[in-house]
């Protein structure tokens, strides 16, 4: 019997010739990623836990991006980071990324691709749900919480149960309507948001391979929301290509067995998909754009690390160039590079930070921003009973704020088409 | 651990998240200092739709008022509890709240991970669906030998699915100790 990709890097992680879906395994980490969230109390714990004797097993694995509350007021938010700041100083940590300094990234998914981090073949965790994102480089990615946060801190390991496969295959080419993110919110109408619980999400398929780096990771990043451990996309030329700009670092590629066994397949035809929204209040509530077009909207959001790439402002900018917004947008690149990217990539002689700029959008600064709600003063945070159309990931109860708010996601092409009337506008009719 | 663990029942629906187990707005309080982490037990289950907060009537806040604690020791979910972030924060503040086990359908795999190496809560899997048998306010008696919850207010009892590979981690009390008692760490 074969064995999938996923199954391929846990064996090689845990030192044995193989695993099957089931078994409980001692993984070797090669990168642990935290941030101003989940950091502090990981800190807190490992040094309760290892004392004085508490010593970081590899500086050069951990990686510490602030992202989540940055720019605000709020006390607490603001005292993380100072007690990540000074982690990184007492430790004498080579991979932080300070807030207020050039080497602040933003968006930690977005950060670790950028930075080199993703490597095929290795194993990442992070004290964050969408450390599966990375996945998208052929590697095995998944989050964790603190506690198991602070053990890999002090020992460089921990256990997890190797999870059975299901593969999702993407066959023809992605008609310009259409997006990752219709993609990935196909299978969560299909599967649920515990469809894929505790197993893999192995994406696969001509649609898939045709996609660039940053779009794969919208399709991973999203495994968390159908429960997934993690998502899975064997490494190609894109893959090598986007790593060696970055890091010298070795990597191994790892692919699927012919006879691997799967707990189940999926084939789609991408020529026959429609946009799509995730309704309020779950990732899974699919609608097609059509049954929900006309939805009277109060805010647009294109932002985080599923929906706030340079590719999902190449997709916004496409649309709005030479347009008004209906209704208030917010454009939050997910990283430092992004906003960059942004100012230096042109449609027609306009960068698109302009471009979104003359269409009347707000543009923030790079971070986790209203994605989650977070502090009051967020920026583009839901009030009230707002009705938000979003490149974002949950749409959970009160998640970009407001607990009275409705909040659609949507792709990048669906949100800009929407924020040019000010109602859930399906981009057919745009383009 | 204790072998039996008595308290009364809040009863919630299928895919509880854990922004609606505690807000992203509230993560930023110490977990260590005792005063501060009290907010994790004022903001437990806050953000779950007050109608379908307390089942099967709904309406009842678990934490009431200004309290930090809850009057409900056991949490009794649907499919899929403890969905979304990796927040530990979650199975903390259902902790710092008063809560000793949750019984699910199922569970979201970090939740799940950070209830067990955290040793905030127990999470038990029900056989089927529990949260149409029991109603909020009920007297519950978990036996965790036995795997069985008994419903005092009814009289009737209910097996649950065995705790199996992650019961020494729950027993020792988190995966520190766990390891610990195993010499894998000093």
């Amino acid at each position: 019997m074969g064995m999938t990709i996923t199954e391929k890097i846990l064996a090689n992680a845990s030192g044995r010739d193989r695993v099957s879906p089931g078994e409980n395994i001692w993984l070797n980490v090669d990168v642990l990623m935290t941030h101003d969230v989940c950091g502090p109390p990981t800190i807190q714990i490992w040094k309760n836990e290892f004392g004085k004797e508490a010593k970081v097993w590899d500086k050069n694995k951990l990686v510490i991006f602030p992202d989540h509350y940055i720019f605000t007021a709020d006390k607490y938010a603001n005292r993380n980071v100072e007690i990540l700041r000074q982690f990184a100083a007492d430790y004498d940590l080579p991979n932080y990324y300070d807030v207020g300094t050039p080497r602040y990234k933003g968006v930690c998914h977005i950060a670790l691709a950028e930075e080199g981090y993703n490597l095929p073949g290795k194993v990442l965790f992070g004290t964050d749900s969408h450390t599966c994102t990375s996945g998208a480089f052929g590697m095995f990615s998944t989050g964790v919480g603190n506690t198991d946060a602070a053990f890999i801190l002090g020992t460089g390991k921990i256990w997890e149960k190797v999870p059975e496969s299901m593969k999702f295959t993407f066959n023809g080419k992605l008609p310009e309507y259409l997006t990752a993110k219709d993609l990935i919110l196909q299978i969560l109408g299909d599967i649920t948001t515990d469809g894929a619980t505790y197993r893999a999400m192995e994406f696969d398929g001509e649609a898939v391979f045709d996609l660039e780096m940053y779009e794969r990771m919208t399709l991973t990043n999203m495994a968390i929301e159908c429960g997934g451990m993690n998502g899975i996309i064997e490494a190609d030329a894109k893959t090598e290509a986007f790593v060696k700009e970055r890091t010298n670092a070795p990597y191994e590629i790892y692919r699927s067995d012919e006879d691997a066994k799967y707990q189940s397949k999926y084939v789609y035809d991408v020529t026959k998909l429609e946009p799509v929204v995730a309704k309020p209040h779950s990732p899974d509530n699919r609608g097609t754009v059509r049954s929900v077009e006309g939805t009277k909207l109060t805010k647009c959001y294109i932002g985080s690390c599923t929906g706030g790439k340079i590719t999902d402002f190449r997709f916004a900018a496409k649309l709005l160039l030479g347009k008004e917004v209906k209704v208030p947008t917010f454009i939050v690149p997910g990283s430092t590079a992004v906003a960059k990217q942004m100012e230096e990539e042109t449609i027609n002689g306009i960068s698109l930070k302009e471009i979104f700029k003359n269409a009347g959008c707000e543009i923030g600064e790079s971070s986790c921003a209203a994605c989650l709600g977070g502090p009051s003063d967020t920026f583009g945070r839901s009030v009230d009973k707002d009705v938000v159309i979003s490149t974002t990931n949950r749409n959970f109860p009160g998640r970009m704020g407001s607990k009275k708010s409705e909040v659609y996601l949507a792709s990048p092409l669906t949100v800009a088409s929407s924020a040019l009337t000010g109602v859930i506008t399906d981009p057919r009719d745009v383009l | 651990m204790e072998n039996i663990i008595k308290g009364k029942a809040f009863v919630l629906g299928n895919n509880i998240d854990t922004d609606q187990i505690i807000p992203a707005e509230h993560l930023v309080y110490s977990l260590t200092d005792p005063e501060e982490k009290k907010k994790y037990g004022h903001y437990a289950l806050s953000a779950v739709p007050l109608p379908q907060s307390g089942l099967p009537g709904g309406n009842i806040p678990f934490v009431k008022g200004d309290n930090c604690e809850s009057e409900f020791q056991i949490i009794i979910g649907g499919s899929n509890f403890g969905c979304g972030s990796s927040r530990e924060h979650a199975p903390f503040a259902l902790q710092v709240a008063g809560a000793k086990v949750i019984i699910a359908e199922s569970y979201a795999r970090i939740f799940y991970r950070n209830s067990v190496d955290g040793g905030f809560v127990v999470p038990y899997e029900s056989f089927g669906k529990m949260n149409d048998k029991i109603k909020t306010g009920d007297n519950l008696e978990i036996n965790l030998k036995e795997n069985t919850l008994s419903n005092l207010s009814d009289g009737k009892t209910y097996e649950l699915k065995p705790l199996g590979d992650v019961l020494p981690i729950v027993e020792a009390g988190g995966i520190f100790e766990y390891a610990r008692k195993n010499s894998m760490i000093a």
